[in-house]
């Protein structure tokens, strides 16, 4: 067994008692496709082993195209992985070695395609867009093939230049010439109403979920008729990739809040009061990530793994971020911690705020009412369509999207959030469980 | 008195008169090698940064002269700009002997002219001392033939020095024991003493620094200033060491302090004469005015909440400079705030810059103005020193605006650009000098508002740092002057109004729009800037919307990173002013300001 999987392992033991019931498991963050099919049975088996799960809990693997074959695919259905997020990033092989991907557009397709065979009903693809010279045709390109296996749901992510990346440096050198802000707001556009237009809902920022109903239940594809029609050219050379260790594992736990929120306009966070309504549509809710909505809504999550972030209860605490440090800290018997925060009731409305205002659930207004001229503000942003009312919430426009970081600033005083931090004990142990 | 000397030091700005004054201090031994501090008379921040003396500190020096005698060496010391040239005059007179100090790399400026005719006016002995020879570009024989030719003095009794390496330095002291005279005056006559500066120190009061012409003064003494008739009990006397230094009294011809439980400093007019209540002068000494500002501004706090704590602020301030005068102001976009008059626009920056950095005040000053008079129909004069107080435009029969005569030295080959530069600024009667082949001094008459903002850097930018400047308030004249609104999406800045020569109001608005243009980030609707006389538009720029903002992913790590960078943001929001639905930046207030090429 690797080392990292032991690592792993003692930190479950850490943190066993700490949760409730979970009802996602997201193996991602890095590449955890790269385990093999015995190593992941290992995982899951000592996952289960150590905490509860609901009977259908989402369980995700994020992998690359060039690491999924049948029989891997095979296994992780077998093993209980009901979901598969795959870093597809494009059709077009010449941006795929720009980006320095180590796949092709042909291997995507061969993946998707054993992923649906083995009865995989539940797929995201991640795609990139905004890449230097990208034309929206070229886009559209792909985003036509990736509609051609019908995903259930899309991340859609516009390029960034990230100092110190490869990329990043590339632009600071100027061999790369980034997207112009209006070419950003074409493509932004573009996407979310093309993929609306093919019944995907634009719930986040970057995000897309395919309405059920619409399509009928989960496709199923005869994977020879969703063979795309482009010829694809040889494999290019391109810089190569560097595959991470498969960083973290996380989970978000199954509470009575979470309940209260799979509906689509759900409560307030901090309002614990009747959860007990039954979801109207369970049937033709949109195929959400169940477990990244979770992170928008202070719903409790454990973060497993090198750099992993947890958080409950008004606690955010996350792990070293060093695969080594990670091992070492763990074989020592101590937990990998390198930093938490204790939100302050401002700290905890700012996130709400601001993360609400990137979702089609927009924010509470509880959340706006306690900003000078909040009323004032907002009917300055509705004048300006960035934002729309509905019911007692502030819903972002599409264009209060593409503005979704200056949003929140509107509804944050400039002398608040001098209210101190909260006292409080941490939930989180540091000692093992003997 | 034959063995006290009073003197001070003359010089351009950065001529190297304080590092004179440190090498005097260091060579008569007053301080050792290890407490020595560069420029050790301008004790304030402020001063060292800028390497100018704002206000002028006194030391008495030990020395022993050649001949054995010893002395006591009174550096008066001046403040080197043309804004406090009251001062420097104050100080003058209470000397008997100046150094005037030229640069030898730089030669004679404007201001060693102006600061010449000053001394010669007290008709104090003058030595030149020729700076800055170590330097490679120095030029001694050019600057000797200027110091004859354009000063009318002895080039022979220059002394060459170089006040950084310390060469000339023992030169220096002995010309001050032997050729400016000592001071006359009787201790038996009644007492006349010159306050020629005054500071604050919160434990005793006002400090008076003066120069005792005649008779005697010591504690316990019931002293009366000439000018206001105040009375006050002498607490103590004494001499201004690297500390003061207590004295059982000060006599005829020595310089020193008085402290006497003043309460504020501004009860203490700089020359005003001071006399004994039980047998005083029979008049006071000459030359006594009062320091009337010339420009004027306003000062807010960034943030409302902080008006007290500016009010408090600035009383402290007044404490230490009389000079500055100011009272309550509002504005509709900046709120409450103060109207405040100076000395000149260095006078202004120094203020809102030792608010800023002694006081911890955010502050936003708006633009400067001087103050203009207006005839209205009903045949009254106003004066109005503050746009917001522009009168009605139909009841405004004659307006009219200070000007002064301006004089500028410098090198022939910039007269053509300064000739544009003052044509621009509405100068007129210019006359030309040559006081030396390929220098020319130009005067002429133009308004005190044209040179208020960004005239000294502009004269520097066209002739390359070697132009200097003066300026005498003259008189007022008629002109045709508008009151020029600044208008950001239909609000007014009120704190951006100024009052304008006609003609120019179009430059200043087209400028003003440009400059607010670049200083008011994008938002996320479209902002329109505007510049307006009355109703009618005469400039206008245009900040298009803010439309993409976005930051793609936000999961795990991230939501802690993206809620620290909004807190930040948010911060930096208490900089910004709120106008209707726009927010400016307080680096819009003082762009407006800065010079073209900056």
């Amino acid at each position: 067994m690797s080392p990292w999987l032991e690592a792993l392992e003692k930190e479950a033991a850490f943190c066993q008692d700490r949760f409730g019931v979970f009802d996602t498991l997201y193996l991602g963050g890095g590449t955890p496709s790269l385990l093999t099919a015995g190593q992941m049975a290992h995982l899951l088996n000592s996952l289960r082993r150590r905490f509860a799960f609901s009977p259908n809990t989402e369980v995700t693997l994020e992998a690359n195209p060039d690491d999924l074959n049948q029989m891997k695919i095979g296994a992780y259905r077998d093993l209980g992985v009901n979901r598969l997020s795959v870093g597809v990033q494009s059709f077009h092989d010449r941006e795929l070695a720009f980006l320095g991907r180590r796949h092709n557009t042909r291997q995507t397709v061969e993946a998707l395609e054993a992923a649906r065979a083995a009865g995989f009903a539940n797929l995201s693809l991640d795609l990139i867009y905004g890449l230097p010279g990208q034309s929206l045709e070229g886009w559209r390109k792909t985003l036509e093939q990736a509609l051609a296996f019908h995903p259930e749901h899309l991340s859609c992510y516009q390029l960034t230049y990230e100092p110190g990346t490869p990329l990043g440096r590339r632009k600071a050198r100027g061999e790369v010439i980034p997207a112009t802000e209006e070419e950003e707001r074409d493509f932004f556009l573009f996407t979310s109403r093309f993929l609306e237009d093919h019944d995907y809902l634009h719930y986040e920022i970057s995000n897309f979920a395919r309405q059920k109903g619409r399509l009928g239940q989960a496709p199923v594809i005869n994977p020879k008729d969703a063979t795309p029609t482009l010829t694809l050219p040889p494999q290019g050379g391109g810089d190569s990739a560097v595959a991470s260790l498969p960083h973290n594992v996380q989970f978000t736990a199954n509470d009575a809040q979470f309940l209260a929120n799979e509906e689509f306009c759900p409560r307030l966070i901090n309002n614990q009061g009747s959860f007990n309504r039954k979801p109207k549509t369970e049937n033709r809710k949109p195929y959400f990530s169940r477990h990244n909505r979770k992170y928008w809504r202070h719903i409790p999550y454990l973060g497993l793994g090198p750099g992993a972030h947890s958080f409950q209860e008004g606690v955010r605490w996350w792990n070293v971020a060093s695969v080594p440090q990670y091992c070492q800290s763990l074989a020592r018997g101590e937990a990998p911690l390198a930093d938490r925060e204790i939100l302050s009731p401002e700290q905890l409305r700012l996130e709400a705020l601001y993360l609400g205002l990137r979702t089609r659930e927009g924010a509470p207004l509880d959340l706006l009412r306690q900003t000078r001229g909040w009323e004032k503000t907002l009917t300055n942003l509705q004048k300006s369509g960035l934002v729309e009312m509905r019911r007692d919430r502030a819903v972002p426009t599409l264009e209060g999207f593409l503005m979704a970081d200056s949003l929140p600033l509107y509804f944050m005083d400039a002398d608040m959030g001098k209210d101190m931090a909260v006292t409080r004990e941490t939930p989180l142990l540091l000692a093992p469980d003997p | 008195m034959p063995h006290i000397r009073n003197f001070s030091i003359i010089a351009h700005i950065d001529h190297g008169k304080s590092t004179l004054a440190d090498r005097l201090i260091q060579w008569t031994g007053m301080v050792g090698e290890r407490q020595f501090r560069d420029q050790l008379l301008d004790t304030m921040d402020i001063e060292r940064e800028r390497g100018i003396t704002i206000k002028s500190n006194t030391i008495t020096l030990p020395y022993t002269a050649d001949d054995g005698a010893e002395y006591e060496l009174n550096l008066i010391d001046t403040p080197g700009h043309v804004d406090f040239s009251y001062e420097v005059s104050r100080a003058l007179a209470s000397c008997e002997g100046v150094l005037l100090l030229v640069d030898a790399s730089q030669g004679v400026e404007a201001q060693t002219v102006a600061n010449l005719y000053l001394a010669m006016e007290h008709d104090l002995t003058i030595i030149p001392v020729i700076n800055k020879i170590d330097l490679p570009q120095a030029d001694v024989d050019g600057v000797k033939d200027q110091i004859e030719k354009e000063l009318g003095l002895d080039p022979d009794q220059a002394i060459l020095c170089s006040a950084k390496e310390g060469i000339g330095v023992d030169e220096v002291l002995e010309a001050i024991v032997q050729h400016i005279p000592p001071p006359k005056g009787s201790q038996e006559q009644p007492l006349s003493a010159l306050i020629f500066d005054a500071q604050y120190d919160s434990f005793r009061g006002a400090i008076i620094s003066c120069r005792v012409f005649d008779g005697e003064v010591k504690p316990g003494d019931l002293i009366r200033f000439m000018h206001n008739n105040s009375t006050h009990k002498v607490e103590e006397v004494g001499i201004f060491g690297l500390q003061r230094e207590p004295r059982k009294k000060l006599t005829a011809g020595m310089v020193g302090y008085i402290i006497a439980g003043i309460k504020t400093v501004s009860d203490t007019s700089i020359g005003d004469t001071i006399t004994l209540e039980e047998r005083p002068a029979l008049k006071p000494l000459p030359g006594f005015k009062e320091v009337l500002p010339v420009v004027f501004a306003s000062i807010y706090p960034v943030s409302a909440d902080d008006y007290q704590a500016l009010a408090e602020a600035l009383e402290k301030y007044k404490l230490n400079d009389a000079a500055l005068i100011y009272q309550k102001d509002s504005s509709a976009a900046l709120g409450q705030g103060f109207r405040c008059g100076f000395l000149g626009l260095l006078h202004l920056e120094i203020v809102t810059e030792r608010l800023e950095r002694e006081f911890g005040q955010s502050i936003i000053t708006t633009v400067p103005g001087v103050q203009y008079r207006f005839t209205l129909a009903d045949g009254q004069t106003i004066t109005v020193d503050n746009p917001m107080h522009y009168p009605d435009p139909t009841r405004i029969k004659g307006s009219q605006e200070p000007y002064i005569r301006a004089a500028i030295l410098v090198p022939e080959r910039y007269l053509g650009a300064v000739l544009k530069m003052c044509m621009e600024r509405r100068g007129v009667n210019s006359h030309f000098s040559y006081p030396t082949p390929g220098r020319v001094e130009v005067t002429f008459e133009i308004p005190l508002a044209e040179v208020i903002i960004d005239f000294y850097d502009r004269l520097k930018t066209i002739t390359q740092g070697y132009g200097s400047f003066d300026y005498e308030l003259l008189d007022y004249r008629d002109s045709d002057l508008v009151k020029l609104d600044i208008l950001v999406n239909g609000e007014k800045l009120d704190a951006l109004s100024m009052i304008v020569y006609r003609t120019r109001a179009r430059d200043w608005g087209v400028r003003v729009c440009e400059r607010l243009k670049d200083e008011i980030p994008r938002q996320m609707f479209k902002i329109a800037i505007q510049g307006a006389i009355g109703g009618q538009v005469i400039s206008r720029s245009t900040i298009n919307a803010f439309r993409k903002d976005v930051t793609a992913k936000c999961y795990g790590g991230d939501i802690t990173r993206k809620r620290k960078l909004l807190e930040k943001q948010k911060a930096g929001k208490k900089k910004m002013k709120m106008v209707g639905s726009v927010e400016i930046p307080q680096s819009a207030f003082v762009a407006v300001l800065k010079t073209e090429n900056e």
